[in-house]
């Protein structure tokens, strides 16, 4: 580093934190303000990676984007966390399901604010990404070079609807079975590969094999159905979301930063 | 353009289809896609069990003279959601599953009708809809007299108006006792 200003004044605890080797070995930057350093800051910093080393003015008035995509992000990670938390109590069986989610909301110490955090979480994901979505094509946001962007953001959707459809089936009552009997019996109509659905019985499908079955687990909503789906919400799913929303950020610098003012 | 032009490689000239680095390269691709096809097959087929843990689908539905003419039983209903059903000259039993997306429906006496509390599909005594969104009837299931004189009812053998299977000998058990 050049000697400047900086090296000359008497050092304050802030630089002794983060002036040394260790902290430099892992933070590869200084934090005098220098353009360099403001470069390096973000592009030599994992954390920071996300953010452009530069953006326009407009792109950080909250008129423009509602910050909506970022905060669907921020519920993503809250509902990652708390669901993370939920899991070593929640047994996805028949058996316990039903009474490991009693016992997590009046039993377990902050069970029910965990559980209810992952909840509305979850609820205002779906909001803020419907608010996104808007806000996007309203200010023509998916229009080249961003469209496949917008693709990507079109997955993500479905993804995060598939999300709250297999999480709604976890505690295991009433509500969450009716519902996923509905759900589920919407397969039977798939075509091709519904039972019920067109040309699917000319392709030998039955109940027994074809596109309901795949995801019930038999014929029935049962405890192989409540596995399944967990394992969908715990792991299948937001892996793929991830991987999706990680080209969903990386595309927004590619493709030239948040977009114009109209 | 006979033989070639020979001032170029027979492998660059275009005359053979694949040089050998292309042969290797593809064979491998092609070893790494049959092996990662054949993994996929199998996680498909692992994904449908050969046995499903499910509740026998068979049971003893006593004797035909427990059921009154003309009425609705409710007897088996919330164990086995099963209405069985007498007419004058017939037994049959209705699947307590409605055939828009499965939810139960609830049988009404007093308005003489099945109606499903999710979407407010109708079906009459018979099982045939009438209202609401679902495309069609009811299913009957296979009912029969057993040895012991008693009704045996068995959901896995399903019977529907709609392809005229109502009629098969198995949909109903005939019987005008008192």
């Amino acid at each position: 580093m050049p000697p400047d200003i900086e090296t000359k004044k008497k050092p304050g605890i802030f630089d002794v934190i983060t002036e040394n080797y260790v902290w430099r070995s892992i933070f590869r930057h200084g934090y005098a303000d220098t353009p360099r350093n403001r470069v390096l800051q973000v592009s030599a910093n994992v954390w920071l990676h996300l953010h452009p080393s530069k953006m326009r003015r407009h792109g950080i008035r909250y008129r423009h984007t509602w910050c909506a995509g970022g905060l669907t992000f921020l519920l993503y990670l809250c509902t990652v966390v708390t669901g993370v938390v939920l899991m070593f109590y929640y047994r996805p069986t028949g058996e316990y399901a039903y009474w490991d989610v009693k016992y997590l909301d009046f039993d377990v110490p902050f069970g029910m604010i965990m559980r209810n955090m992952h909840r509305w979480s979850a609820h205002g994901m779906v909001i803020f990404i419907w608010l996104h979505m808007f806000r996007v094509f309203m200010t023509g946001s998916y229009k080249p070079p961003r469209e496949f962007n917008w693709v990507v953001g079109v997955n993500l959707l479905t993804l995060t609807l598939l999300l709250s459809f297999t999480g709604y089936l976890l505690p295991w009552d009433q509500l969450a079975i009716w519902a996923v009997t509905v759900g589920t019996n919407m397969a039977r109509a798939t075509p091709l590969l519904g039972n019920e659905g067109p040309f699917g019985p000319q392709l030998g499908m039955t109940p027994r094999y074809d596109a309901r079955a795949l995801l019930t687990a038999g014929t029935v909503v049962g405890s192989p159905t409540l596995l399944r789906f967990y394992v969908l919400h715990c792991i299948f799913i937001p892996i793929i979301a991830s991987i999706l929303m990680i080209l969903h950020f990386w595309r927004i610098r590619k493709d030239g930063g948040i977009s114009g003012p109209l | 353009m006979p033989g070639g032009n020979p001032g170029i490689p027979e492998a660059e000239s275009g005359n053979n289809i694949w040089s050998r680095r292309d042969l290797l390269s593809l064979a491998a691709w092609g070893a790494i896609l049959t092996c990662f096809a054949a993994a996929g097959l199998a996680i498909l087929r692992m994904l449908f069990p050969r046995v499903l843990f499910e509740p026998p689908t068979s049971f003893r539905a006593g004797y035909p003279v427990d059921y009154a003419v003309n009425d609705v039983s409710e007897k088996w209903m919330k164990s086995q959601r099963v209405w069985v059903v007498r007419t004058p000259s017939t037994i049959y039993a209705l699947l307590g599953i409605c055939t828009h997306l499965g939810c139960t429906p609830r049988w009404l006496g007093p308005e003489n009708k099945f109606k499903c509390p999710c979407h407010g599909s109708g079906y009459t005594k018979d099982g045939v809809n009438f209202e609401g969104p679902t495309p069609r009837p009811l299913e009957r299931v296979k009912i029969a007299l057993g040895d012991d004189g008693q009704l045996v009812v068995d959901k896995a053998f399903r019977y529907r108006y709609e392809l005229g299977q109502w009629d098969d000998p198995n949909a109903y058990v005939k019987f005008t006792g008192a």
